[in-house]
């Protein structure tokens, strides 16, 4: 008896102190609650699945620190609120000459940068003139928008006193206004780029509506409002905090537990519990990416382009948007999505068709060799869930008589593997960074591209020969005459299987108003209010 | 006393030297070109092999390993490539975080996983052992990122107790100074940040702790029971003895060695980080500092990661190495 005393009394005891020790702490967010409800302090939360790399915008290529940069740093020209029409952004106006070769822009005056210095021409000339000089790995994003078999498109940037800035082109470049509102070619301080030199990076001055105030890594970067921002009224945030928050299901916690306002990447498997509770608000980012099959051209048996005609009948992908994007996806004909300028709407897609593909892959005289189908191992909006994907294709391709065994691999491996061709078959994905066709049909298809972005190795002359030619074209018309041209001989040549363009769906707290998501991933955060 | 450190520590030389030889090894038996792959494929040649350079890949390897020990007596751990931060410095904020989580669920796990066990012993095949070693199997055998979620949507969402993730509340930011945030809230005399930074690290360290404590509980029991039939136990509860006294003073003592090495081993593991329980909570500490590096093929990051990593690891048996002495003066180490 005294022993089982014993027991629960010692029992009660460490159970009675962990309760206490949580108990008395749980009476304190209530009272913080309570002033946010009288008062609204405007800070906004934002959950996201990771950390920045860098916070120089020109040396990196990821959206996550894209998502931050673009807030603290502003391009000559902006894409609109949720499109890709171009805009002023710190060019007022601009004229463009006969020949497409001279841009002449006209900078607002008054702007100033987070440390007191003036923008002015001075300093987007010798931005332009810091990426140029740099090394091509360093500067990515320059070199392959503004550079072209090593030589410069931008031949010359030239301030004509302190507001005009002239570029002369080598040759015309169509999106170059496209090109230039990415966030990549952000102006930065010229007077905080001398001081900090290669530690930039994590002291980053820009002219934007938040300024930088401190960057836990792998934890949260704090912006607040920059008081001397020239558009009057704005920002109306107080301050932008970025949290990382690398899991999917606990960023959805933490929203719902009131930890974070807005979090991003939420499965289309949670959208139906966000739209459920009351104290949430489910947000749709337009949509402008592409989840695909590649197919990898140099590899048997997909060098012949019958098999990968027969593999684009074998897949059911309405049957995949249904099950694994629960309709938060259209079926993807090109490799592009349908908003962009250039768009063949009269190519006829492939339809779901086993008993053709069984005929083209005998005709094609595919002897039933086995396929390495590899599965992406990180969920991506345009790949919800890249294991599952690649069941239900397995499923399809067996029907066929196609047998695949999947396969998957760490991520920057995968990258890595498709890159060199290592894979028959693969799972992947591109989200658009300017809305204009070369941003898809060239970085992803163009022989150009092969061994970075053309993971199928895909190359044909005729294609490079329009994707070239409609780089310079200016018509806009006769431009997308030549994209249209290119996708249906991409059609006919099969490189892929397009499966799907997605809505990547994002969650907020009721109370965040004038959030517009931005289709290329990273939006200005200034309009956005917490009520 | 001293003379055993000493020994023990001059010990401790030729399994550093194998360690940092072994991690050397590492990056060199990727395959391919490691400047090549840290660049990408648009890399120009001059730029590949200017970081050849850099990195010393042009000299024979044991040149190499010997630049490499050199820099790391001198505490240099090598530059990240990804942030461009010089490692020693950068790598502090992510151990902190980690230790202070570790530390947390350590002390959970033992203080309740020695009890349960001294108890489960005690009361050997009484409904309170079963129950104990019951949840204790429960405990080695539960997936991690299964109970932080469970964990979460509890006492959390349903309870509102603790905050779901991460280190502390970001709308009210702690001022780091030595990365140690119960620490650093003190020193500022910020009492009500203490507050949260304890509640920050409950659902971690619960997470954290189960294993450990599970691992302890069974162990600590099956010590116990072989200590609790020994003469001199017979003796002093002859003597009438206080039950209490006979088994937290006398058993515990001597059961406690085999307690201590666990105790030990399990520590060196969570200070390696644990990349299930730092991803679920957003916790900023070096299992996803090294994780994410591997995933930037940043080389130095993971070279200088695992070596610090396993490096705490010898550090920490040796620590229990001393205590045992300490604590079982009958050890007498010659």
């Amino acid at each position: 008896m005294l022993k089982k005393l014993w027991s629960v009394g010692l029992l009660l005891l460490i159970f009675v102190l962990a309760a206490c020790s949580g108990n008395d702490k749980a009476n304190e967010p209530a009272e913080t609650d309570g002033d946010k409800k009288s008062n609204v302090p405007q800070v906004l939360v934002f959950g996201r699945g990771g950390d920045s790399v860098s916070l120089d915008p020109a040396i990196v290529t990821d959206g996550e620190s894209a998502k931050v940069t673009i807030n603290i740093y502003e391009t000559l020209v902006n894409f609109g609120e949720q499109d890709t029409t171009i805009h002023p952004g710190l060019a007022e106006s601009w004229e463009v000459s006969e020949d497409g070769l001279t841009y002449t822009f006209k900078l607002r005056e008054g702007v100033k940068f987070h440390d007191g210095t003036d923008f002015n021409a001075e300093a987007v000339v010798k931005n332009f003139e810091r990426w140029k000089a740099g090394a091509s790995e360093k500067f990515y994003y320059y070199h392959s928008m503004f550079k072209a078999d090593g030589e410069d498109i931008i031949s010359e940037v030239i301030a004509d006193g302190d507001y005009t800035v002239i570029f002369k082109l080598s040759r015309p470049q169509a999106p170059f206004l496209k090109n230039l509102a990415m966030f990549p070619f952000g102006i930065a301080s010229p007077t905080a780029l001398d001081q900090y030199g290669e530690s930039f990076g994590d002291n980053p001055v820009g002219t934007g509506p938040f300024k930088f105030v401190e960057w836990k890594r792998n934890d949260s970067i704090t912006l607040e409002k920059f008081e001397d921002y020239w558009q009057e009224g704005l920002p109306k945030l107080d301050k932008v905090i970025f949290r990382s928050i690398p899991d999917n299901s606990a960023r959805l916690n933490a929203l719902v537990a009131g930890e974070i306002d807005l979090a991003d990447g939420i499965n289309p498997s949670d959208a139906q519990s966000v739209e459920a509770n009351a104290n949430l608000q489910l947000i749709e980012r337009p949509s402008m990416n592409i989840g695909y099959l590649g197919l990898t051209n140099t590899r048997p048996p997909f060098d012949n382009k019958l098999v990968r005609q027969a593999v684009n009948h074998a897949i059911d992908k309405q049957a995949i948007v249904d099950a694994f994007y629960l309709g938060r996806a259209e079926v993807a004909v090109n490799p592009m999505p349908p908003s962009i300028s250039g768009y063949n709407d009269a190519i006829k897609d492939y339809e779901y068709d086993p008993e053709k593909a069984k005929a083209l892959l005998a005709e094609a005289g595919y002897d039933g060799t086995p396929i390495e189908l590899w599965a992406m191992p990180v969920p991506r909006p345009y790949m919800p869930d890249g294991r599952k994907i690649a069941e239900a294709i397995q499923k399809n391709l067996q029907d066929v008589g196609i047998p695949s065994e999947i396969k998957t691999a760490e991520w920057a491996t995968y990258l890595d593997m498709a890159k060199n061709g290592e894979f028959d078959a693969f799972l992947l994905g591109w989200t658009g960074d300017n809305g204009d066709a070369d941003n898809f049909i060239y970085t992803l298809l163009d022989k150009d591209t092969i061994g970075s972005n053309n993971y199928a190795y895909y190359a044909n002359e005729e294609v490079h020969n329009l994707l070239i030619q409609a780089q310079s074209e200016v018509d806009e018309e006769k431009r997308n005459e030549l994209y249209k041209k290119a996708q249906e001989i991409i059609k006919e040549d099969a490189p892929w299987v397009p499966l799907a363009h997605s809505i990547p769906l994002l969650a907020a707290k009721k109370g965040v108003t004038n959030y517009k998501p931005h289709p290329t991933g990273s939006e200005v955060l200034s309009n956005v209010e917490i009520q | 006393m001293l003379h055993y450190i000493g020994r023990r520590f001059l010990q401790l030389i030729p399994v550093l030297l194998g360690m940092t030889f072994i991690v050397f090894l590492i990056i060199r038996a990727i395959p391919g070109d490691p400047a090549q792959m840290i660049l990408g494929q648009q890399a120009t040649k001059e730029s590949v092999e200017a970081l050849r350079e850099n990195l010393g890949l042009n000299n024979p390897w044991y040149i190499q390993y010997f630049d490499y020990l050199k820099g790391l007596l001198t505490g240099d751990l090598g530059v990240s490539i990804r942030t461009n931060q010089p490692i020693s410095t950068e790598i502090w904020p992510y151990l902190a975080a980690t230790f202070e989580l570790a530390f947390f669920a350590m002390f959970i796990a033992v203080v309740i996983g020695m009890n349960a066990g001294i108890i489960s012993a005690w009361f050997q095949n009484t409904w309170f052992d079963y129950l104990a070693m019951v949840i204790a199997l429960i405990g080695v055998s539960v997936p991690v990122f299964w109970l932080g979620l469970l964990e979460q949507w509890l006492f959390s969402i349903n309870l509102g107790w603790f905050p779901t993730s991460g280190r502390e509340e970001v709308r009210d930011p702690i001022m780091a100074i030595t990365h140690f945030y119960l620490i650093d809230t003190l020193i500022q005399g910020r009492y009500d940040q203490f507050g949260t930074v304890v509640k920050h690290l409950i659902l971690p360290g619960m997470a954290l702790a189960t294993i450990p404590m599970a691992i302890i509980a069974r162990m600590t029991r099956s010590s116990m029971l072989e200590v609790m039939r020994s003469d001199y136990i017979r003796t002093a509860r002859a003597k009438g003895q206080k039950m209490f006294i006979v088994v937290y003073k006398h058993a515990l003592k001597n059961a406690i060695i085999p307690i201590l090495t666990v105790i030990g081993l399990q520590t060196g593991l969570l200070l390696g980080g644990a990349i299930l329980t730092e991803t679920i909570f957003s916790w900023p500490g070096i299992g996803r500092y090294i994780y994410e590096a591997i995933g930037f093929r940043d080389y130095p990051v993971i070279q200088s990661g695992i070596l610090v990593v396993a490096f705490l690891f010898v550090i920490i048996n040796f620590i229990v190495d001393i205590l045992y002495s300490f604590i079982d003066k009958r050890i007498k180490y010659n």
